[in-house]
Protein backbone atom coordinates (compact mmCIF):
# COMPACT_ATOMS: atom_id res chain seq x y z
CA UNK A 1 0.00 0.00 0.00
CA UNK A 2 1.43 3.32 -0.86
CA UNK A 3 0.07 5.02 2.11
CA UNK A 4 2.69 3.17 4.14
CA UNK A 5 5.67 3.99 2.21
CA UNK A 6 8.23 5.36 3.72
CA UNK A 7 10.56 7.04 1.49
CA UNK A 8 14.24 6.65 1.27
CA UNK A 9 16.90 8.99 2.13
CA UNK A 10 18.47 9.85 -0.91
CA UNK A 11 22.25 8.91 -1.88
CA UNK A 12 24.57 10.44 -3.98
CA UNK A 13 25.49 7.60 -6.14
CA UNK A 14 27.61 9.76 -9.48
CA UNK A 15 29.24 12.26 -7.41
CA UNK A 16 32.26 11.36 -4.78
CA UNK A 17 31.85 11.49 -1.32
CA UNK A 18 32.70 14.52 0.52
CA UNK A 19 35.33 14.22 3.43
CA UNK A 20 34.91 16.35 6.67
CA UNK A 21 37.87 18.35 7.71
CA UNK A 22 37.92 15.40 10.17
CA UNK A 23 38.30 12.59 8.03
CA UNK A 24 42.44 11.74 8.64
CA UNK A 25 41.70 11.98 12.44
CA UNK A 26 38.83 9.39 12.16
CA UNK A 27 41.25 7.24 10.05
CA UNK A 28 44.21 7.79 12.26
CA UNK A 29 41.95 6.61 15.28
CA UNK A 30 41.08 3.32 13.28
CA UNK A 31 37.80 5.07 12.40
CA UNK A 32 35.31 1.99 10.04
CA UNK A 33 34.54 4.72 6.93
CA UNK A 34 31.03 4.44 5.39
CA UNK A 35 29.28 6.56 2.75
CA UNK A 36 26.36 8.19 4.75
CA UNK A 37 24.46 11.29 2.77
CA UNK A 38 27.16 11.73 -0.09
CA UNK A 39 30.27 11.62 3.00
CA UNK A 40 32.73 9.42 4.16
CA UNK A 41 31.87 9.24 7.84
CA UNK A 42 33.34 6.70 10.76
CA UNK A 43 30.49 4.24 11.63
CA UNK A 44 32.50 3.49 14.64
CA UNK A 45 36.08 2.75 15.98
CA UNK A 46 36.68 1.30 19.08
CA UNK A 47 32.78 -0.78 18.38
CA UNK A 48 29.27 0.06 18.58
CA UNK A 49 28.51 -1.06 22.07
CA UNK A 50 31.47 0.17 23.55
CA UNK A 51 31.07 3.89 21.86
CA UNK A 52 27.21 3.27 22.88
CA UNK A 53 28.06 2.77 26.51
CA UNK A 54 31.02 5.42 26.93
CA UNK A 55 28.21 7.98 26.02
CA UNK A 56 25.83 6.67 28.75
CA UNK A 57 28.51 6.63 31.26
CA UNK A 58 31.10 9.36 30.83
CA UNK A 59 31.56 11.33 27.33
CA UNK A 60 31.91 10.10 23.28
CA UNK A 61 32.67 13.03 20.70
CA UNK A 62 31.05 12.77 17.28
CA UNK A 63 31.82 14.49 14.21
CA UNK A 64 29.01 15.83 12.92
CA UNK A 65 30.35 18.15 10.17
CA UNK A 66 28.19 16.80 7.57
CA UNK A 67 24.92 18.60 8.55
CA UNK A 68 24.01 21.89 7.09
CA UNK A 69 24.00 25.45 8.22
CA UNK A 70 21.98 27.99 7.27
CA UNK A 71 22.82 31.97 8.39
CA UNK A 72 19.77 34.66 8.46
CA UNK A 73 20.13 37.90 9.59
CA UNK A 74 18.10 41.27 9.63
CA UNK A 75 15.30 43.09 10.44
CA UNK A 76 12.76 40.35 9.16
CA UNK A 77 15.21 37.20 9.55
CA UNK A 78 12.64 36.34 13.11
CA UNK A 79 8.87 36.91 11.09
CA UNK A 80 10.85 35.10 8.02
CA UNK A 81 12.02 31.79 9.20
CA UNK A 82 8.36 32.10 11.80
CA UNK A 83 7.06 31.65 8.33
CA UNK A 84 8.59 28.49 7.28
CA UNK A 85 8.59 26.56 10.66
CA UNK A 86 6.41 25.24 13.05
CA UNK A 87 7.87 26.71 16.16
CA UNK A 88 6.88 30.10 17.66
CA UNK A 89 9.91 31.66 16.69
CA UNK A 90 8.45 35.34 17.84
CA UNK A 91 8.87 33.63 21.68
CA UNK A 92 12.64 32.52 21.32
CA UNK A 93 14.99 33.80 23.14
CA UNK A 94 18.43 35.74 22.98
CA UNK A 95 21.23 32.78 23.10
CA UNK A 96 18.43 30.04 22.75
CA UNK A 97 17.74 27.18 20.24
CA UNK A 98 14.43 25.36 19.40
CA UNK A 99 13.66 22.30 17.77
CA UNK A 100 11.12 22.24 15.01
CA UNK A 101 10.32 21.05 11.80
CA UNK A 102 10.12 22.96 8.29
CA UNK A 103 6.83 21.85 6.46
CA UNK A 104 5.40 21.66 2.81
CA UNK A 105 1.88 23.48 2.25
CA UNK A 106 0.33 19.79 2.33
CA UNK A 107 1.97 19.91 5.85
CA UNK A 108 4.46 17.04 5.82
CA UNK A 109 8.12 17.35 6.80
CA UNK A 110 10.75 18.70 4.58
CA UNK A 111 13.30 18.69 7.53
CA UNK A 112 13.77 18.44 11.15
CA UNK A 113 15.98 21.36 12.21
CA UNK A 114 17.31 23.60 15.02
CA UNK A 115 16.89 26.99 15.26
CA UNK A 116 19.35 29.35 17.20
CA UNK A 117 19.00 32.83 17.76
CA UNK A 118 22.16 34.15 18.02
CA UNK A 119 23.12 37.63 20.46
CA UNK A 120 23.57 40.60 19.12
CA UNK A 121 27.40 41.11 20.92
CA UNK A 122 29.63 38.67 23.11
CA UNK A 123 27.73 39.25 26.37
CA UNK A 124 25.48 37.10 28.21
CA UNK A 125 21.95 36.91 26.04
CA UNK A 126 19.47 39.70 26.78
CA UNK A 127 15.68 39.35 26.94
CA UNK A 128 15.40 43.16 25.65
CA UNK A 129 11.66 42.75 23.67
CA UNK A 130 12.04 46.15 22.26
CA UNK A 131 16.02 45.52 20.52
CA UNK A 132 14.41 41.59 19.23
CA UNK A 133 12.81 43.01 16.59
CA UNK A 134 15.57 44.96 15.38
CA UNK A 135 18.19 43.21 13.47
CA UNK A 136 17.95 39.72 14.16
CA UNK A 137 20.88 36.82 13.98
CA UNK A 138 19.78 33.29 13.22
CA UNK A 139 21.61 30.20 12.40
CA UNK A 140 19.73 26.98 11.20
CA UNK A 141 21.20 23.29 11.16
CA UNK A 142 19.86 20.76 8.75
CA UNK A 143 20.29 16.73 8.12
CA UNK A 144 23.02 16.43 6.04
CA UNK A 145 20.85 14.61 3.53
CA UNK A 146 18.15 18.16 3.09
CA UNK A 147 21.30 20.12 3.18
CA UNK A 148 20.53 21.30 -0.71
CA UNK A 149 16.75 20.86 -0.44
CA UNK A 150 16.36 23.29 3.30
CA UNK A 151 18.85 25.67 1.66
CA UNK A 152 17.23 25.99 -1.34
CA UNK A 153 13.45 25.84 -0.08
CA UNK A 154 14.60 29.07 2.28
CA UNK A 155 16.58 30.44 -0.33
CA UNK A 156 13.64 31.02 -2.61
CA UNK A 157 11.48 32.11 0.14
CA UNK A 158 13.90 34.38 1.28
CA UNK A 159 14.93 36.32 -2.33
CA UNK A 160 11.75 38.73 -1.99
CA UNK A 161 13.50 39.90 1.82
CA UNK A 162 17.12 39.94 0.69
CA UNK A 163 16.03 41.92 -2.71
CA UNK A 164 14.35 44.81 -0.17
CA UNK A 165 17.29 44.40 2.19
CA UNK A 166 15.71 43.42 4.63
CA UNK A 167 17.13 40.56 5.57
CA UNK A 168 20.48 38.04 4.07
CA UNK A 169 21.03 34.65 3.75
CA UNK A 170 23.71 32.67 2.86
CA UNK A 171 23.92 28.52 2.77
CA UNK A 172 27.23 28.29 5.61
CA UNK A 173 27.38 24.46 5.30
CA UNK A 174 31.02 24.69 3.56
CA UNK A 175 32.62 26.99 6.40
CA UNK A 176 30.64 25.18 9.31
CA UNK A 177 32.24 22.28 10.86
CA UNK A 178 30.56 21.00 13.98
CA UNK A 179 31.78 18.64 16.82
CA UNK A 180 29.58 17.34 19.57
CA UNK A 181 30.37 16.15 23.00
CA UNK A 182 27.86 14.01 24.80
CA UNK A 183 27.58 12.36 27.99
CA UNK A 184 27.21 13.03 32.16
CA UNK A 185 31.34 13.83 32.33
CA UNK A 186 30.79 15.97 29.24
CA UNK A 187 30.90 19.19 31.19
CA UNK A 188 33.82 18.34 33.23
CA UNK A 189 35.75 17.57 29.50
CA UNK A 190 35.12 20.89 28.64
CA UNK A 191 36.42 22.43 31.38
CA UNK A 192 39.38 20.46 31.48
CA UNK A 193 39.94 21.60 27.59
CA UNK A 194 40.00 24.86 29.22
CA UNK A 195 36.10 25.84 27.77
CA UNK A 196 35.23 28.95 28.75
CA UNK A 197 32.97 29.87 31.72
CA UNK A 198 30.52 30.52 30.02
CA UNK A 199 29.98 27.65 27.59
CA UNK A 200 30.17 25.32 30.61
CA UNK A 201 27.18 27.22 32.55
CA UNK A 202 24.64 27.31 29.32
CA UNK A 203 22.00 26.04 30.12
CA UNK A 204 19.90 23.16 28.11
CA UNK A 205 19.07 24.33 24.38
CA UNK A 206 21.18 27.57 24.93
CA UNK A 207 24.23 29.36 23.21
CA UNK A 208 27.15 31.17 23.09
CA UNK A 209 29.93 32.36 21.18
CA UNK A 210 33.48 31.71 23.17
CA UNK A 211 36.20 29.46 22.93
CA UNK A 212 37.62 25.86 23.80
CA UNK A 213 41.35 25.83 24.26
CA UNK A 214 41.83 28.95 22.36
CA UNK A 215 39.65 28.35 19.64
CA UNK A 216 36.96 30.50 18.54
CA UNK A 217 33.33 28.32 18.72
CA UNK A 218 29.76 28.75 18.86
CA UNK A 219 28.76 26.81 21.69
CA UNK A 220 25.16 25.58 22.27
CA UNK A 221 23.42 22.61 25.14
CA UNK A 222 22.41 20.32 22.79
CA UNK A 223 22.53 17.33 21.36
CA UNK A 224 20.96 13.81 19.72
CA UNK A 225 22.07 11.35 22.10
CA UNK A 226 19.12 11.75 25.60
CA UNK A 227 22.80 12.86 27.21
CA UNK A 228 23.49 16.05 28.62
CA UNK A 229 26.47 17.75 26.39
CA UNK A 230 27.31 20.59 23.87
CA UNK A 231 27.86 21.00 20.04
CA UNK A 232 30.24 23.35 18.67
CA UNK A 233 29.99 24.88 15.71
CA UNK A 234 34.11 25.75 14.16
CA UNK A 235 35.68 26.80 11.28
CA UNK A 236 37.04 23.53 9.39
CA UNK A 237 40.67 24.83 9.69
CA UNK A 238 40.19 24.84 13.42
CA UNK A 239 38.36 21.60 13.59
CA UNK A 240 41.20 18.75 14.16
CA UNK A 241 43.06 20.46 16.73
CA UNK A 242 39.37 21.40 18.57
CA UNK A 243 38.73 17.38 17.80
CA UNK A 244 42.32 16.57 19.53
CA UNK A 245 41.80 18.92 22.43
CA UNK A 246 38.98 17.52 23.44
CA UNK A 247 39.64 13.90 23.04
CA UNK A 248 42.82 14.68 25.15
CA UNK A 249 41.05 16.47 27.63
CA UNK A 250 38.57 13.45 28.24
CA UNK A 251 41.27 10.84 28.51
CA UNK A 252 41.03 10.81 32.42
CA UNK A 253 37.22 10.60 32.18
CA UNK A 254 37.36 7.60 29.51
CA UNK A 255 36.39 9.60 26.25
CA UNK A 256 35.69 7.83 23.20
CA UNK A 257 35.43 8.50 19.68
CA UNK A 258 31.92 7.95 18.31
CA UNK A 259 30.64 7.20 15.16
CA UNK A 260 27.66 6.93 13.21
CA UNK A 261 26.70 3.55 14.82
CA UNK A 262 26.23 4.12 18.15
CA UNK A 263 24.84 7.74 17.14
CA UNK A 264 21.55 5.68 15.80
CA UNK A 265 21.37 3.56 19.24
CA UNK A 266 21.68 6.71 21.22
CA UNK A 267 19.09 9.02 19.37
CA UNK A 268 16.64 5.77 19.16
CA UNK A 269 16.77 4.95 22.81
CA UNK A 270 15.86 8.78 23.75
CA UNK A 271 13.28 8.65 20.53
CA UNK A 272 14.44 11.03 18.84
CA UNK A 273 12.75 11.12 15.48
CA UNK A 274 15.35 10.49 12.31
CA UNK A 275 14.77 12.47 8.68
CA UNK A 276 14.37 9.73 5.99
CA UNK A 277 12.84 7.31 8.93
CA UNK A 278 10.18 8.68 11.43
CA UNK A 279 9.73 11.85 9.34
CA UNK A 280 9.89 12.13 5.63
CA UNK A 281 7.67 14.22 2.92
CA UNK A 282 4.82 11.28 3.31
CA UNK A 283 4.40 12.27 6.91
CA UNK A 284 3.17 15.20 9.18
CA UNK A 285 4.26 16.39 12.71
CA UNK A 286 1.27 15.42 14.37
CA UNK A 287 1.19 12.13 13.51
CA UNK A 288 5.14 11.49 14.10
CA UNK A 289 4.56 12.35 17.40
CA UNK A 290 5.95 15.68 17.23
CA UNK A 291 2.83 17.73 17.98
CA UNK A 292 4.78 19.46 20.74
CA UNK A 293 6.78 21.28 18.40
CA UNK A 294 3.44 22.24 16.37
CA UNK A 295 3.01 25.69 17.63
CA UNK A 296 -0.62 25.67 15.60
CA UNK A 297 -2.22 28.52 17.74
CA UNK A 298 1.15 31.09 17.15
CA UNK A 299 0.37 34.21 15.44
CA UNK A 300 2.50 34.04 12.48
CA UNK A 301 0.98 32.43 9.82
CA UNK A 302 3.37 29.62 8.27
CA UNK A 303 3.98 26.86 5.17
CA UNK A 304 1.44 23.96 6.00
CA UNK A 305 -0.48 25.92 8.86
CA UNK A 306 -3.79 25.46 7.40
CA UNK A 307 -3.03 21.76 6.34
CA UNK A 308 -2.15 21.44 10.14
CA UNK A 309 -5.09 22.21 11.49
CA UNK A 310 -7.48 20.38 9.20
CA UNK A 311 -5.22 17.24 10.11
CA UNK A 312 -5.63 18.20 13.56
CA UNK A 313 -9.11 18.68 13.83
CA UNK A 314 -9.95 15.33 11.71
CA UNK A 315 -7.84 13.66 13.82
CA UNK A 316 -4.87 11.22 13.19
CA UNK A 317 -5.24 8.28 11.43
CA UNK A 318 -2.15 7.11 12.21
CA UNK A 319 1.10 7.72 14.92
CA UNK A 320 4.22 6.59 15.32
CA UNK A 321 4.19 4.67 18.61
CA UNK A 322 7.39 2.88 20.16
CA UNK A 323 7.25 -0.81 20.73
CA UNK A 324 9.30 -3.27 22.43
CA UNK A 325 10.27 -6.67 21.35
CA UNK A 326 8.51 -9.31 23.05
CA UNK A 327 9.04 -12.46 21.15
CA UNK A 328 12.96 -13.15 19.95
CA UNK A 329 13.86 -11.30 17.16
CA UNK A 330 14.40 -7.57 16.46
CA UNK A 331 12.34 -5.36 14.09
CA UNK A 332 14.00 -3.23 11.91
CA UNK A 333 13.42 -0.20 9.39
CA UNK A 334 10.73 -0.99 6.72
CA UNK A 335 9.22 -4.01 8.60
CA UNK A 336 5.59 -4.55 8.14
CA UNK A 337 3.41 -4.10 11.42
CA UNK A 338 0.70 -6.25 12.03
CA UNK A 339 -2.48 -6.78 14.71
CA UNK A 340 -1.34 -9.46 17.00
CA UNK A 341 -3.50 -12.30 17.09
CA UNK A 342 -1.35 -14.91 18.86
CA UNK A 343 -0.13 -17.11 15.68
CA UNK A 344 3.19 -16.41 13.44
CA UNK A 345 1.69 -16.57 10.69
CA UNK A 346 1.26 -13.01 8.60
CA UNK A 347 -2.20 -11.61 7.48
CA UNK A 348 -2.23 -7.98 6.09
CA UNK A 349 0.26 -5.76 7.41
CA UNK A 350 -1.52 -2.63 9.09
CA UNK A 351 1.94 -0.38 10.05
CA UNK A 352 5.73 0.04 9.04
CA UNK A 353 8.76 0.15 11.37
CA UNK A 354 10.58 3.29 10.83
CA UNK A 355 13.59 2.78 13.23
CA UNK A 356 14.32 -0.59 14.91
CA UNK A 357 17.03 -2.11 15.95
CA UNK A 358 18.71 -3.30 19.70
CA UNK A 359 18.80 -0.98 23.00
CA UNK A 360 22.35 -1.38 24.42
CA UNK A 361 21.39 0.53 27.66
CA UNK A 362 18.29 -1.45 28.53
CA UNK A 363 19.24 -4.90 27.15
CA UNK A 364 15.97 -4.76 24.88
CA UNK A 365 14.96 -4.52 21.52
CA UNK A 366 13.40 -1.37 21.21
CA UNK A 367 11.68 0.40 17.69
CA UNK A 368 9.40 3.22 16.57
CA UNK A 369 7.07 2.62 13.76
CA UNK A 370 3.50 3.79 12.22
CA UNK A 371 0.43 1.97 13.43
CA UNK A 372 -3.32 2.61 13.22
CA UNK A 373 -4.21 5.08 16.16
CA UNK A 374 -6.60 2.31 17.13
CA UNK A 375 -3.65 0.50 17.76
CA UNK A 376 -1.47 3.42 19.64
CA UNK A 377 -2.22 2.96 23.17
CA UNK A 378 0.14 1.70 25.09
CA UNK A 379 -0.15 -2.01 26.32
CA UNK A 380 -1.05 -3.17 22.75
CA UNK A 381 0.21 -5.90 21.43
CA UNK A 382 1.29 -5.88 17.91
CA UNK A 383 3.26 -8.40 15.68
CA UNK A 384 6.68 -7.17 13.53
CA UNK A 385 7.05 -9.08 10.29
CA UNK A 386 10.59 -10.67 10.70
CA UNK A 387 11.39 -12.48 7.69
CA UNK A 388 7.80 -14.15 6.76
CA UNK A 389 6.94 -14.70 10.91
CA UNK A 390 5.31 -12.56 13.01
CA UNK A 391 6.90 -12.32 15.91
CA UNK A 392 5.11 -10.16 19.41
CA UNK A 393 5.97 -6.62 20.55
CA UNK A 394 4.41 -4.60 22.83
CA UNK A 395 3.75 -0.66 22.60
CA UNK A 396 5.25 1.00 25.35
CA UNK A 397 5.61 4.87 26.26
CA UNK A 398 8.53 6.56 24.84
CA UNK A 399 11.48 7.92 25.87
CA UNK A 400 12.80 4.15 26.26
CA UNK A 401 15.26 5.98 28.14
CA UNK A 402 15.87 9.14 29.64
CA UNK A 403 19.39 10.42 31.32
CA UNK A 404 19.33 10.89 35.39
CA UNK A 405 19.11 14.71 36.25
CA UNK B 1 44.48 -8.40 11.94
CA UNK B 2 42.17 -11.13 11.83
CA UNK B 3 42.79 -14.87 12.18
CA UNK B 4 42.47 -17.75 9.54
CA UNK B 5 43.41 -21.03 11.49
CA UNK B 6 45.34 -23.49 9.57
CA UNK B 7 43.33 -26.62 10.20
CA UNK B 8 39.82 -25.40 9.24
CA UNK B 9 38.45 -25.08 5.66
CA UNK B 10 37.00 -21.72 4.51
CA UNK B 11 33.66 -20.56 2.03
CA UNK B 12 33.42 -17.27 -0.15
CA UNK B 13 30.29 -16.42 2.46
CA UNK B 14 32.62 -16.36 5.19
CA UNK B 15 31.67 -19.46 7.44
CA UNK B 16 34.52 -22.11 8.46
CA UNK B 17 33.94 -26.16 8.65
CA UNK B 18 35.95 -28.39 11.08
CA UNK B 19 36.04 -32.03 11.11
CA UNK B 20 35.12 -32.97 14.59
CA UNK B 21 34.97 -36.98 14.78
CA UNK B 22 31.98 -37.72 12.43
CA UNK B 23 30.60 -34.36 12.03
CA UNK B 24 31.55 -31.30 10.64
CA UNK B 25 31.34 -28.01 12.82
CA UNK B 26 30.21 -24.57 11.68
CA UNK B 27 30.52 -21.07 12.60
CA UNK B 28 31.67 -17.46 10.92
CA UNK B 29 35.22 -16.18 10.16
CA UNK B 30 36.76 -13.65 12.29
CA UNK B 31 36.45 -11.32 8.80
CA UNK B 32 32.44 -11.95 9.55
CA UNK B 33 32.84 -10.87 13.13
CA UNK B 34 35.06 -7.63 12.04
CA UNK B 35 32.30 -6.82 9.22
CA UNK B 36 29.60 -7.50 11.66
CA UNK B 37 30.34 -5.75 14.98
CA UNK B 38 28.89 -6.34 18.14
CA UNK B 39 26.55 -9.37 17.49
CA UNK B 40 22.84 -9.69 18.91
CA UNK B 41 21.15 -12.42 17.97
CA UNK B 42 21.81 -15.58 16.22
CA UNK B 43 19.20 -17.61 14.71
CA UNK B 44 19.58 -21.36 14.04
CA UNK B 45 17.95 -24.38 12.77
CA UNK B 46 16.59 -27.47 15.11
CA UNK B 47 18.57 -30.90 15.19
CA UNK B 48 17.14 -32.37 12.59
CA UNK B 49 16.96 -30.24 9.88
CA UNK B 50 18.06 -30.90 6.75
CA UNK B 51 20.98 -28.65 4.73
CA UNK B 52 21.36 -28.36 1.16
CA UNK B 53 25.29 -27.14 0.01
CA UNK B 54 25.10 -23.38 -0.07
CA UNK B 55 22.06 -23.66 1.52
CA UNK B 56 20.59 -20.82 4.38
CA UNK B 57 20.83 -22.35 7.37
CA UNK B 58 20.25 -19.40 10.00
CA UNK B 59 20.71 -15.45 10.17
CA UNK B 60 23.46 -13.31 12.20
CA UNK B 61 21.56 -10.45 13.87
CA UNK B 62 24.81 -7.29 14.84
CA UNK B 63 23.19 -4.33 15.77
CA UNK B 64 23.05 -2.63 12.47
CA UNK B 65 23.02 -5.53 10.26
CA UNK B 66 21.13 -8.83 9.27
CA UNK B 67 22.85 -10.96 7.66
CA UNK B 68 22.56 -14.68 6.21
CA UNK B 69 24.67 -18.09 6.98
CA UNK B 70 24.85 -20.25 4.57
CA UNK B 71 26.38 -24.21 5.15
CA UNK B 72 29.55 -25.14 3.50
CA UNK B 73 28.35 -28.56 2.83
CA UNK B 74 25.25 -30.57 2.86
CA UNK B 75 23.29 -33.11 5.50
CA UNK B 76 21.61 -33.25 8.58
CA UNK B 77 22.39 -30.99 11.50
CA UNK B 78 22.96 -33.54 14.53
CA UNK B 79 23.81 -30.08 17.13
CA UNK B 80 22.77 -26.77 17.65
CA UNK B 81 25.18 -24.70 20.14
CA UNK B 82 22.04 -23.24 22.47
CA UNK B 83 24.55 -20.88 24.30
CA UNK B 84 23.87 -18.46 21.44
CA UNK B 85 20.81 -17.76 22.05
CA UNK B 86 21.66 -16.24 25.40
CA UNK B 87 24.84 -15.06 24.59
CA UNK B 88 25.44 -14.35 20.84
CA UNK B 89 28.36 -12.29 21.77
CA UNK B 90 30.65 -15.42 22.42
CA UNK B 91 30.62 -15.03 18.69
CA UNK B 92 32.58 -12.11 18.59
CA UNK B 93 35.16 -13.61 21.89
CA UNK B 94 36.01 -16.62 19.93
CA UNK B 95 34.73 -17.49 16.63
CA UNK B 96 36.78 -20.47 16.31
CA UNK B 97 35.22 -22.26 19.35
CA UNK B 98 33.17 -21.29 21.76
CA UNK B 99 31.11 -19.45 18.72
CA UNK B 100 30.63 -22.30 16.94
CA UNK B 101 27.01 -22.76 15.54
CA UNK B 102 26.14 -26.14 14.44
CA UNK B 103 27.33 -29.42 13.85
CA UNK B 104 26.44 -31.21 10.76
CA UNK B 105 26.45 -35.18 9.61
CA UNK B 106 28.23 -34.08 6.09
CA UNK B 107 26.77 -36.38 2.69
CA UNK B 108 29.23 -33.95 1.15
CA UNK B 109 32.99 -33.31 1.44
CA UNK B 110 35.01 -30.36 2.33
CA UNK B 111 37.31 -30.96 -0.65
CA UNK B 112 35.89 -27.86 -2.49
CA UNK B 113 36.49 -25.13 0.31
CA UNK B 114 39.31 -22.99 0.26
CA UNK B 115 41.86 -23.68 2.78
CA UNK B 116 43.12 -20.80 5.46
CA UNK B 117 45.85 -19.57 2.73
CA UNK B 118 43.37 -19.55 -0.22
CA UNK B 119 40.71 -18.09 2.29
CA UNK B 120 43.35 -15.34 3.06
CA UNK B 121 43.88 -14.02 -0.19
CA UNK B 122 40.35 -14.49 -0.66
CA UNK B 123 39.86 -11.81 2.13
CA UNK B 124 42.58 -9.52 1.12
CA UNK B 125 40.91 -9.24 -2.28
CA UNK B 126 37.67 -7.93 -0.90
CA UNK B 127 37.40 -3.96 -1.44
CA UNK B 128 37.43 -3.32 2.87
Amino acid sequence: MAFWKISSVPRVTTEALARTPLFDAHKALGGRIVPFAGWELPVQYAGLLKEHAAVRTAAGIFDVSHMGEMRIEGVKAEAFIDSLVTGDISKLADGKALYTVSCKEDGTILDDLIVYRRTRDNLAARQDSEQKNLHSRFMIVMNASNREKIATHFGKHAAPFVAAKELTFADISDETALLAIQGPKAVEVMKHAGADEAITSLTSFSLIEGTVHGIRVIAARTGYTAEDGFELFVHPEDATRLWNALLAAGQPFGIEPCGLGCRDTLRLEGRLSLYGHELDETTNPLEAGLGWVTKLDKAADFLGKKALIAIKEAGLTRKIVGFEMVGRGIGRHGYPIHAWTGSETPGTAVGLVTSGSPAPTLDKNIGLGYVPSALSEVGTKIGIEIRGKLIEAVVVKTPFYKRQK
Amino acid sequence: MANYPSELKYTKDHEWARVDGDVVRIGVTAYAVEMLGDITLVDLPKVGAKLEEHGRFGDIESVKTVSELFSPIAGEVVEVNDKLDGSPELVNEDCYTKGWMIAVKATGSLDALMDAAAYTAFVASLDH
